[in-house]
């Protein structure tokens, strides 16, 4: 299965995992859920909007990354992702 | 001014959410030798969300490429234009590498009005430093110790006899370009009394600044490139003597046994105006 | 009702005034205890036992100061469940996670009350699940030696770790094959229990000093080991080796500086995080370079004092508790490394307690708010990680009080409309340092007229608020639950705030 990745896990950081999928999905996994949840989904759906909603599944786990680094981790999975044949 | 300018690892954010927390004059945002292979995209992108999203309103922002001639460099240039950081650093820069960076801006943006500051570390760029400090958009170059040891083939020591030649070069071109000439970090990160040597000997050559590789070498980096109280003190008393001098139509006279001719008081002007912009001395201080 | 600072708390209590309110109330100790028996020395705990006759119901209190070493609270408490004994308080002056004896007796529901200091780890856990009957009551250092000195907290019987005892019934903390120095919380709970019991694995013949008069003591029991000493140096933290931290340490000392607070003779205290150790390292670099030398540093105190007593830099050391082993060796050989209780250095009602002779304290802080007010008991989810300890009484005697802290830790912002927990009233804290900048409580407009053009970032906290919003977006308002689990209790007994299920 076409799957692609990128960040890490360490503190203020995130880990994006892209998995193919017959829609367009996500879910979010954050240490700080409770306090920056609607921050964090606004990242993602803003950037697979802009990406036309692929096929994929979206897999975040977060650890306190600001969401510069959010958006920056995601466009290099989904880049990474359309890279792989 | 450009004292201290701070490399900081492209591909970490924990890092990136700091840069301008360590009061240094300028941040290097890496690409290059700070980023593994399989992360120049990730760093790339990094660098570029955080040069869009924060101010940075008392930093320079400058960005380390990866070489010219890898195929990294165009994706690099294309996407860091549009993130207008203040300036990019251009490893292993000769006259061939800068001219064509130029070109490639032209191509992409005419209009830009990025900073360049090649890094010059190899022997043939030490050779062409005079031209390269003259080159377009070039505001500063950055002496690398370490790689041009490494292409000399000789061993670097704390001591630094086998880089002085290369030192002195790189300080006279740039001032001769009027641009600015940043010393190779001190690598050992534990030795504040040889970091200290290493930056005054630097600032004896003619540098004006020095790169560091961790924040707790800002400091004493700073330190050493500002003027320091007594040279602020010592250089209002040669303006002051001889501005008072010349209303009474004297030209040259003598402070403390040594001569002040205008070139002296020149010099003392410049620093006071550098200590001026840097919050050490006012005007006002004078009445 | 609502309390001075807003916050809620049960219609019956006493309510959080300000932090001089205690001024306008008079001192009401308890008689202390008078004893015409000998003291009884038994070699089993089911010997023990069988003197004390306990009861449902009963308050028994213990010292932290063998730390995560400790075993008597575990010995004690496995006896408690043995004898299904119900409805019980319990204080100990700290909790830490090794206390496995207390988890299992709360565990079994058989606690009704916890009266403590700093709390953290699994016995947080069963707590914030309602394993208590009634609450759990976090003091401060000096307020936990109020209370039991006035019968707030009423001690059946305290049994005391003592590293060694003599034959009469003295003990010592100073000595014994698990020394760990002064037993300063465990001074009140020897005066005013109704008994007291030494639990040692050390009899000597003579001590050199006496920690615990024996005209306190009713029972010595005497087992082959009270913990292990290397738990003393547990739970402590290294100087800070964050380019953050020690950014955050030297502004501080930049503004101590500036505020003219590293003068000859002066005192201070810092916490024991890795950003007040680098302080205290970056002010006894000040003092050799200027030649100064400081009357007193106090509180608990690590090997970094007692460096800075042996090379003459600091005149005296008031210790109410050893952080490590080379703490403990000092308090016993060095004449200027004085133990002090609880009482003598925290307690408001003490005649001149240590605290309110601080020239500065430097302090943590999990959240601070616009007023100043300051949280060290819950982290910003509103569980329990700590407590006042010593938080409290420090600020409220310091001339200067600082609050070292990062502004933003894994993108929570440490400054809040609104604290999670109060622990500490913003009127006792003067000064927050942070690495974007440093903030001067508005109601200090002496040490802001000091810094007038001076070239440290200084900001409003206003200023601060926004700006760390600006980097990590602003987060929601986290809902608490009911119910109740227990309450803040600041150090004139006053109720603070009240801690909720998170």
């Amino acid at each position: 299965m076409k799957r692609s990745y990128c960040g890490s896990f360490a503190s203020c950081d995130c880990f994006v995992e892209i998995t193919e999928a017959s829609t367009c999905t996500y879910t979010i996994d954050s240490v700080v859920d409770v306090f920056f949840h609607d921050q964090i989904e606004q990242v993602i759906v803003n950037v697979l909007h802009e990406f036309n909603h692929p096929l994929i599944h979206v897999k975040l786990t977060d650890k306190g990354a600001f969401d510069y680094s959010i958006e920056a981790r995601l466009r290099t999975a989904l880049e990474r992702y359309y890279h792989e044949t | 001014m450009r004292r201290s300018l701070l490399f900081l690892p492209g591909n970490n954010p924990a890092i990136l959410n700091n840069a301008d927390v360590f009061d240094c004059d300028c941040v290097i945002f890496d690409l290059e030798d700070a980023v593994s292979i399989d992360e120049k995209d990730a760093a790339r992108s990094l660098v570029v969300q955080a040069l869009k999203t924060f101010e940075h309103t008392k930093i320079e922002r400058l960005v380390r490429l990866n070489g010219v001639d890898t195929s990294l460099f165009q994706a690099d240039l294309a996407a860091l234009l549009e993130a207008k950081p203040d300036g990019l650093m251009i490893p292993k820069a000769t006259v061939e590498t800068i001219t064509s960076v130029n070109q490639q801006i032209d191509a992409l943006d005419a209009h830009s009005s990025i900073l360049l500051f090649p890094l010059v570390e190899s022997p043939k760029g030490i050779l062409e430093v005079q031209t390269i400090a003259i080159l377009p958009r070039v505001k500063g170059i950055l002496f690398g110790g370490e790689d041009f040891a490494q292409s000399m083939q000789i061993e670097r020591t704390k001591e630094g006899w086998e880089i002085f030649t290369a030192r002195s070069l790189v300080a006279m071109a740039c001032k001769a370009a009027n641009i600015d000439a940043f010393d190779t970090p001190f690598t050992d990160t534990f030795d504040e009394v040889g970091l200290r040597k290493d930056a005054l000997l630097a600032k004896q050559l003619g540098m004006s600044g020095k790169a560091c590789i961790h924040p707790n070498q800002i400091a004493v980096v700073q330190a050493v490139f500002s003027p320091s109280e007594q040279a602020i003190f010592q250089a209002r008393r040669i303006v002051k003597a001889f501005e008072e001098h010349q209303k009474q139509n004297k030209g040259v006279f003598s402070l403390d046994g040594k001569m002040v001719d205008k070139p002296i008081y020149e010099r003392a002007k410049h620093l006071l105006e550098e200590a001026r912009q840097l919050g050490l001395w006012r005007e006002s201080d004078e009445k | 009702m609502k309390n001075s600072l807003s916050r809620d708390i049960l219609d019956h209590q006493k309510p959080f005034v300000s932090v001089h309110d205690y001024q306008n109330h008079p001192h009401q100790t308890i008689a202390k205890k008078v004893k015409t028996e000998h003291v009884v020395f038994v070699y089993t705990i089911e010997e023990l036992m069988r003197h004390l006759n306990l009861k449902n119901g009963m308050c028994f209190s213990f010292h932290h100061h063998l730390r995560s070493g400790d075993q008597v609270i575990n010995t004690v408490c496995n006896e408690l469940i043995k004898q299904n004994l119900a409805d019980l308080t319990i204080a100990p002056s700290s909790i830490f996670p090794t206390y496995h004896g207390l988890y299992d007796l709360i565990r079994n529901r058989q606690v009704k009350t916890i009266h403590t200091n700093y709390l953290n780890g699994p016995i947080a856990t069963l707590i914030n699940q309602k394993y208590l009957s009634d609450y759990l009551y976090m003091h401060t250092h000096g307020g936990r030696a109020r209370a039991i000195e006035w019968g707030e907290i009423a001690i059946d019987v305290a049994f005391l770790a003592t590293p060694a005892v003599d034959k009469q019934g003295n003990g010592t903390g100073r000595e014994g094959k698990n020394a760990c120095g002064t037993l300063g919380y465990a001074i009140s709970d020897l005066e005013y229990a109704k008994t007291v019991v030494l639990v040692t694995d050390t009899i000597l013949d003579r001590l050199q000093a006496v920690d615990f008069d024996a005209s306190y003591v009713d029972y010595v029991l005497v087992l082959d080991s009270i913990g292990e000493a290397e738990g003393i140096v547990s739970g402590t933290t290294k100087l800070t080796r964050d380019p953050v931290g020690l950014k955050i340490a030297s502004q501080t000392v930049a503004l101590l500086d500036e505020l003219g607070m590293i003068t000859p003779h002066f005192s201070m205290q810092t916490g024991a995080g890795g950003i007040s150790l680098a302080v205290t390292e970056f002010v006894k670099q000040r003092m050799i370079q200027n030649k100064i030398t400081a009357r007193f540093a106090s509180g608990g105190i690590t090997k970094s004092y007692v460096e800075m007593l042996e090379a003459g830099l600091v005149e005296a050391l008031y210790d109410v508790q050893c952080f490590d082993l080379d703490a403990a060796l000092s308090v016993k050989n060095n004449a200027n490394h004085h133990a002090m209780s609880a009482s003598e250095y925290a307690n408001p009602y003490h005649p001149n307690p240590i605290v309110n002779d601080l020239d500065f304290v430097i302090l943590g802080a999990t959240e601070i708010d616009l007023d100043f007010n300051v949280n060290v008991t819950t982290d910003s989810f509103g569980k329990i990680i700590g407590g006042s300890g010593g938080h409290a009484d420090t600020a409220a005697g310091a001339k200067v009080a600082i609050i070292t802290t990062q502004l933003i830790r894994s993108r929570l912002p440490i400054i809040k409309k609104r604290l999670t927990t109060i622990t500490t009233p913003g009127d006792s804290i003067d000064i927050l340092v942070c690495e974007r900048g440093i903030a001067i409580n508005p109601k200090r407009q002496d040490l802001i007229q000091r810094l007038q053009g001076s070239n440290l970032p200084l900001f409003s906290m206003e200023d601060l608020y926004h700006l760390q919003h600006q980097l990590t977006g602003i987060p929601k308002e986290l809902p608490h639950k009911e119910p109740i689990i227990g309450f803040v209790i600041y150090r004139d007994g006053s109720v603070l705030d009240t801690l909720y299920q998170y």
